[in-house]
C-alpha cells in the first residue's frame, strides 16, 4: 500500500508539470506580433497556417528541445562529475561549442548549418572531456573549486575565441550564437536542434548506468559497470546536447545548472525518477521566459539569455539560501501522506547527529 | 581464491612485495597490519580495484582480470571507505543498486523479493524511503551492507567498514560480520585497524609488515605476545576473554 502512495505521489508532480506544460505551449504558440487565432487556423486561413507552420511552431519546438535538452544535459554532467554545480556553462562546453563554431566560420566559410553543427560537436566534446580529465587528475577537495575551474577554463576558450574573432572581423557573425535568442528559429534552419529527442532518449536509457557511475570508480567496479566508457558516453551526450543547441539558439545558460538542482531537491538523485521531471521542468522554465521576453517591450522582443540570467540568478541565489538554512535535507512534498512524512520527520531531528 | 607472488610499486618502491596466501572458504579474514603495510592494497588487487604489477590473483580457478566483470560483479562484492558519497538516494534505490549486474536497470519481481529481504535482514524497513545522506553513520554503513546483501555474492570484501564509527555502530558492524559468515554462508575479507575486533569475530588473520605477510594463520596462531610485538613494535600483553585471545597494548 505505502510502496504505491509514494509511486502516485512521486508520478503526481510529474502529471502536474506535464499539464502546466501543455497549457503554456498552447499559449505561446497565440503570442506574437500577428494575432494567430485557433478558429482562423481551424477554417483553414492559408496566411495564418504559414505563419504557424514556418515560425510559431518552429519556435515551440526549439524551446522545448532547448529546456528539455540543456537540463537533461546539466543533469548528466551533475552526476558524472558528482558535482551539484557542474553545468554546461560551469563545465566549459558551452564555450567550447562557440570556438567550434568559430572555426567553422573561419575555415569554411559557406558552411552550412550542418558544418557549423560538425564543428560545435567535436569542440564541445573535446572541451568537455578535457575539462573532466583535469578536474579527475586533480581531485580538488572542495566542491566549489570544481565549478570555478570549468568557469575559468570556459573563459580561457571564450578569449581565445573573442581574439580570433575580433582578428578575422567576426565578431558581428559571432554574437548571434553568443546571446541566446529564438527571434531566428524559423523552418528550415533550425531541425538540427531535434537531436535533443534521441540523445535525451538515450540518456533515459544509461540512466542507471550515470547513477552508478556517480558513486564513484569503486563503486562502478563492484557492480560491473566499466567506468571510464560510461563517463565518456555519458559526456559525450551531454555536449552534443548542449552543442545541438547552442548551434541554433546561442548561449542558454543557468537551466543546465538550475533545473536539475531543482528537481534533485523534490525528488533526489536517482535518474530514472527524475530525468522526466527534471526535462518538463526545464522545458517549462524557457517557455515562461521566452513569453517574458516577447511580452515585456512587445511588439519588440528581449533576447531570452537576457530574461533567464536574471530569473536565473534570483533562483540560484535562493537556493544557495535555502542551502545553507537547511542543509541539505529533502523537501518532502506534502499532501495526502502527511502521517507518515511527519513520522519520517520526526526520526530525522530524533535520530543521532550527522 | 588465492594470491600469487602478487607485487605493486609505487614511485619504484614496492607497497606489496610478492605476496601468496590463500583465502579459506566460509570463514572471515581479517587483514591487519600498521598503516603503510599494503594492506589496503592488497585488498584493492584481489577485487580488481587496482591492477597489480607482477604476480596472479586466482578466483574460482581463473585468472580475475579474465574474469567478465559483470560476472564477477554476481560472485564478488566490495566495499570501501570512500563510499561516503553525496548523493540524494533512497536506502531502497542504494540496495536496488545491488541486483544491477543481475538485471540491469529493470528489477523483476525476484529482484524486489531480495531487496526487502536484504532490507529486513539489515533492520532498514524504517528507513527504506528515506535518503542515505539524512542517516547517521552506522545506519548508512548498513545500507550499504544491505546492497552487498542483495548483490548476493559469494565473497564480501570490506575495506574499514569500523571506520569513523563510533564503539556501538562499530561493534554491531562487526556483529553483522559474523552473521553474513555464518547465518548467510559468505567469505568475508576485511581490513581493519583494530586487532581486537579482528581477534574476536574473525577465524583467520593475515598481519602485514612492510609489504609483506608477517603472520597468516587462525586467531589463536597469530594473536600471540611475540607476534604482535614484532608485527607493531610496541609491547603488547594476551588476555583470554571469552576463549578470545585479546591484546592490550601500552
Amino acid at each position: 500500500m505505502r510502496r504505491e502512495d509514494i509511486f502516485i505521489k512521486g508520478r503526481r508532480l510529474t502529471l502536474i508539470l506535464a499539464v502546466t506544460l501543455i497549457v503554456l505551449a498552447r499559449l505561446s504558440l497565440f503570442v506574437g506580433v500577428i494575432d494567430i487565432d485557433l478558429s482562423s487556423l481551424l477554417s483553414g486561413d492559408a496566411e495564418q497556417w504559414e505563419i504557424f507552420i514556418l515560425s510559431r511552431l518552429p519556435r515551440l519546438l526549439a524551446i522545448l528541445c532547448t529546456g528539455v535538452g540543456m537540463s537533461v544535459s546539466g543533469l548528466i554532467m551533475q552526476q558524472l562529475c558528482m558535482n551539484k554545480f557542474v553545468s554546461p556553462t560551469t563545465g566549459a562546453t558551452i564555450s567550447s561549442a562557440q570556438f567550434g563554431i568559430l572555426l567553422a566560420l573561419l575555415f569554411m566559410p559557406g558552411s552550412t548549418l550542418w558544418g557549423r553543427a560538425i564543428f560545435a560537436f567535436i569542440t564541445a566534446i573535446l572541451g568537455t572531456w578535457i575539462f573532466v580529465w583535469f578536474i579527475q587528475r586533480i581531485q580538488f577537495k572542495d566542491v566549489v573549486m570544481v565549478p570555478l575551474v570549468g568557469i575559468m577554463f570556459g573563459n580561457v576558450i571564450g578569449g581565445v575565441t573573442n581574439y580570433l574573432a575580433y582578428k578575422y572581423e567576426m565578431t558581428q557573425a559571432l554574437s548571434t550564437w553568443l546571446v541566446g535568442h529564438f527571434s531566428l528559429v524559423i523552418k528550415g534552419r533550425y531541425e538540427i536542434v531535434w537531436m535533443v529527442v534521441p540523445l535525451v532518449i538515450l540518456a533515459f536509457i544509461f540512466a542507471n548506468h550515470f547513477n552508478i557511475v556517480g558513486m564513484g570508480k569503486d563503486f562502478s567496479k563492484n557492480l560491473g559497470v566499466h567506468y571510464n566508457l560510461v563517463l565518456v558516453m555519458g559526456l559525450t551526450i551531454a555536449a552534443m546536447i548542449t552543442a545541438a543547441i547552442v548551434v541554433v539558439v546561442g548561449t542558454i545558460s543557468y537551466i543546465g545548472l538550475i533545473v536539475p538542482n531543482v528537481v534533485a531537491m523534490f525528488k533526489g538523485d536517482k535518474i530514472r525518477g527524475t530525468l522526466v521531471d527534471t526535462a518538463l521542468f526545464g522545458a517549462i522554465f524557457v517557455l515562461v521566459c521566452d513569453m517574458i521576453g516577447r511580452v515585456v517591450i512587445a511588439p519588440y522582443e528581449l533576447p531570452i539569455e537576457l530574461i533567464i540570467g536574471i530569473l536565473g540568478s534570483i533562483i540560484f541565489v535562493a537556493l544557495l539560501l535555502y542551502r545553507l538554512q537547511h542543509g541539505r535535507k529533502a523537501v518532502r512534498l506534502g499532501g495526502a501522506g502527511t502521517s507518515g512524512c511527519a513520522a519520517a520527520v520526526s526520526h530525522v531531528s530524533g535520530g543521532d547527529s550527522r | 581464491m588465492f594470491v600469487e607472488k602478487l607485487t605493486k610499486k609505487y614511485d619504484g618502491k614496492a607497497v606489496v612485495d610478492s605476496v601468496s596466501f590463500e583465502i579459506p572458504k566460509g570463514k572471515v579474514i581479517s587483514l591487519i597490519g600498521p598503516n603503510g603495510a599494503g594492506k589496503s592494497t592488497v585488498m584493492g588487487m584481489i577485487s580488481r580495484l587496482i591492477a597489480q604489477d607482477t604476480g596472479l590473483v586466482s578466483f574460482d580457478g581463473k585468472d580475475i582480470s579474465k574474469w567478465k566483470s559483470k560476472e564477477l560483479a554476481k560472485r564478488l562484492a566490495i566495499l570501501t571507505q570512500t563510499n561516503n558519497i553525496q548523493m540524494k538516494l533512497t536506502v531502497r534505490e542504494l540496495v536496488a543498486f545491488g541486483r544491477f549486474p543481475y538485471s540491469g536497470g529493470r528489477l523483476t519481481e525476484e529482484d524486489e523479493v531480495l531487496i526487502d529481504k536484504a532490507i529486513r535482514y539489515m533492520e532498514l524497513e524504517e528507513f527504506e524511503d528515506r535518503f542515505i545522506d539524512e542517516l547517521s553513520g552506522g545506519q548508512r554503513q548498513r545500507a550499504y551492507i544491505a546492497m552487498v546483501i542483495a548483490q548476493d555474492t559469494e565473497y564480501v570484501l570490506l575495506d574499514e567498514p569500523t571506520n569513523s564509527l563510533d564503539i556501538y555502530h562499530a561493534t554491531n558492524m562487526m556483529k553483522i560480520v559474523r552473521r553474513l559468515c555464518d547465518e548467510l554462508g559468505k567469505t568475508v575479507v576485511l581490513v581493519l585497524h583494530e586487532i581486537n575486533y579482528a581477534a574476536f569475530y574473525s577465524d583467520y588473520i593475515c598481519a602485514f609488515v612492510d609489504g609483506k605477510i608477517a603472520k597468516f594463520g587462525t586467531v589463536n596462531e597469530v594473536m600471540t605476545k611475540e607476534n604482535l610485538s614484532e608485527i607493531y613494535r610496541v609491547d603488547f600483553e594476551i588476555q583470554e576473554i571469552q576463549g578470545k585471545p585479546l591484546s592490550i597494548y601500552y
